[in-house]
């Protein structure tokens, strides 16, 4: 296991040496989950309010057959990528485990939150210049990504294991959230909710990533596709 | 009621041939996917062993279980279980009224003691004591508590005694609860549905008298072998869903074509039930069948999930009417709304102020100490 690196603010002036950020294996899981989550996402949302009625022979459409597959399939590799995510807090290293453990405890995480909330109210014009995961994107991350993620993920399965059955696996790891709701419209709901939590989390994510890459005086955006994060004075 | 006597013996009695005995003992072998020999078990479970007593109670409901049950696809599988268990005890559907009635209920607990089935139909409204459901001048919470203390077995009928029904919808005012929730000592059996399919009572009911055992159950206690899967995996309209052809409203060119109900809010994908399999009225039709969605009723608290007509139920819990939709779309609109203010002000500041005061440079924010 490689060694942890906790959220460190870096001196205020000066040039930096780059700093490698994210692994080759936090950055696949990044980009590779996003494709899923749009995949997801767009599926998803004509599951539960499906496209105009399609035309032609019922015999030779299979519109509802082909975006349930996708939207199934998507979610196992969801799934299977979480799994991944969460070896990978355990055995990357680095900035790799402040995604799901917040560092709340800490004093520098803390000013480090607290002047990240000032910068976004645009009361400061000097961000700190970090290594680790931005604390206040951080905290969004856990509350907005993370957290209905495992909701979609154990919902999801559970939805599956009613289509599988009673003799299927999925039954019998998720089939105790059927008893849990009582009526499985529940799962549904709560479901819907979750995906619009989490695309409301994308949009806030791509918007203050690029933004921190302009103003911020630390790359963002380039540090997930490289690794490496890059400061300017 | 003769000790010991037999289901074949009592029905004998009543007239019914042993012709007619067969064809009962193979309809429902056939209910409870029994196989070529399950007519042999079947009958000779009923010509051998004791017949066990069955108490049926009606408790916060509105019979149609019980109408459900008199309706039954096939009058003779109704008759020959009705005459057994109006043998015993019944309020709705037996002759003796009363006291005398009244008495038969505690005869049969003393007698049967720990073996006799309890059938319930509705719940039990704790609310003040439970006077919201007075049976022979008690509160029915007692007649219950009763009956349920020495039962061999419990079968809640209908969704009523599975999980409350209308009754319970909120604000559920008379604390109506069901039937699994008041016992632990003895094992209830859940057969939901507003009513259930009469075959699927009669199966039930069947399965009990001649296993003397309890079928096997999911989770929610439902018999695994009616109630496993939901409409929508035995659905005729599945290949429409399938296909994605839908009614998209009443009377469109899809209603007419018998389109999938799933845009008109049929929760049948979200129902487990028979409906589509058995049929109600000898077959002959189900909701779905008939042009309409399935409202779910054999589901837990269906009715705080309408509109009926719309895939995504209503969240009270907002205050106004909304659904996930809506509230999914009211976050991200505002944040969207967040992100436009945020990523304007920014713009603007700086145009304004130019970019010189990022090298902190003449500043005079209080901040700007601190960092320089």
């Amino acid at each position: 296991m490689k060694p942890r690196q906790p959220y460190t603010i870096l001196p205020d002036t000066g040039t930096l040496p780059d700093v490698q950020m994210y692994g080759p294996g936090i950055r696949f899981w990044h980009w590779s989950n996003a494709l899923m989550v749009v995949v997801l996402s767009v599926t998803g949302y004509f599951i539960g309010t499906p496209p105009p009625s399609s035309i032609g022979d019922t015999s030779v459409l299979y519109w509802m057959g082909w975006i349930r597959f996708i939207h199934l399939a998507a979610g196992y590799i969801f799934a299977v990528l979480a799994i991944m995510r969460l070896w990978l807090a355990f055995t990357a290293g680095g900035v790799s485990h402040q995604l799901f453990v917040p560092a709340i405890w800490r004093a520098s995480w803390l000013a480090g939150f607290l002047k990240q909330i000032e910068w976004n109210l645009l009361l400061t014009d000097r961000p700190f210049r970090y290594i680790g995961l931005n604390p206040l994107g951080g905290v969004a991350m856990f509350f907005l990504f993370v957290i209905p993620g495992a909701v979609l993920i154990l919902t999801g399965f559970a939805m599956y294991a009613e289509v599988t059955g009673h003799d299927s696996w999925q039954y019998l790891l998720f089939g105790w959230m059927s008893e849990l709701f009582g009526n499985t419209l529940d799962l549904h709901i709560l479901h819907r909710l979750a995906m619009w939590i989490v695309i409301s989390f994308a949009m806030v994510h791509i918007y203050i990533a690029v933004r921190e890459d302009i103003l911020s005086r630390q790359t963002t955006v380039s540090a997930m596709l490289s690794g490496d994060r890059l400061y300017r004075d | 009621m003769e000790k010991g006597e037999t289901f074949f013996e009592a029905i004998r009695q009543r007239g019914v041939s042993r012709r007619d005995f067969l064809g009962f003992c193979g309809l429902m072998a056939t209910y409870m996917g029994l196989g070529p020999d399950g007519v042999g078990l079947v009958a000779k479970a009923l010509e051998t062993k004791p017949r066990i007593p069955v108490l049926w109670l009606h408790g916060l409901e509105c019979t149609c279980c019980s109408e459900s049950f008199l309706r039954s696809g096939h009058p003779l599988a109704s008759d020959i279980i009705m005459t057994m268990i109006s043998l015993d005890y019944d309020d709705t559907i037996m002759a003796a009224a009363g006291h005398q009635a009244e008495q038969i209920v505690e005869d049969i607990m003393r007698d049967y003691k720990g073996n006799y089935l309890l059938a319930v139909e509705g719940n039990v409204p704790l609310a003040g004591d439970g006077m919201a459901c007075i049976v022979g001048g008690r509160p029915f919470k007692d007649q219950f508590a009763a009956a349920a203390r020495h039962a061999k077995a419990i079968i809640a009928w209908g969704t009523c005694a599975t999980s409350g029904c209308v009754q319970a919808a909120k604000p559920n005012p008379t604390k109506a609860t069901p039937i699994h929730k008041l016992v632990s000592h003895v094992p209830v059996v859940n057969v939901p549905g507003c009513p259930p399919i009469a075959e699927v009572m009669t199966g039930v009911i069947t399965y009990m008298l001649t296993y003397d055992r309890l079928p096997e159950l999911d989770r929610l206690l439902r018999p695994k072998m009616f109630y496993s899967q939901r409409v929508h995996d035995k659905c005729y309209r599945r290949a429409h869903f399938d296909a994605g052809q839908f009614v998209e409203s009443w009377d469109d060119e899809g209603a007419r074509q018998g389109w999938c109900l799933y845009k008109m809010g049929c929760r049948g994908p979200t129902t487990y039930n028979a409906c589509a399999s058995i049929g109600w009225n000898e077959g002959t039709s189900f909701p779905i069948k008939s042009g309409h969605g399935c409202i779910g009723c054999s589901e837990e608290g269906f009715w705080d999930r309408g509109p009926f007509y719309e895939r995504l139920p209503n969240m009270m819990q907002w205050g106004v009417e909304s659904n996930a939709d809506k509230v999914g779309l009211a976050a991200a609109a505002a944040l969207g709304g967040g992100i436009a203010v945020q990523a304007g002000a920014t713009l603007l500041k700086r145009i304004v102020t130019g970019r010189k005061l990022d090298a902190g440079v003449g500043q005079n924010s209080p901040d700007k100490e601190e960092n320089t």
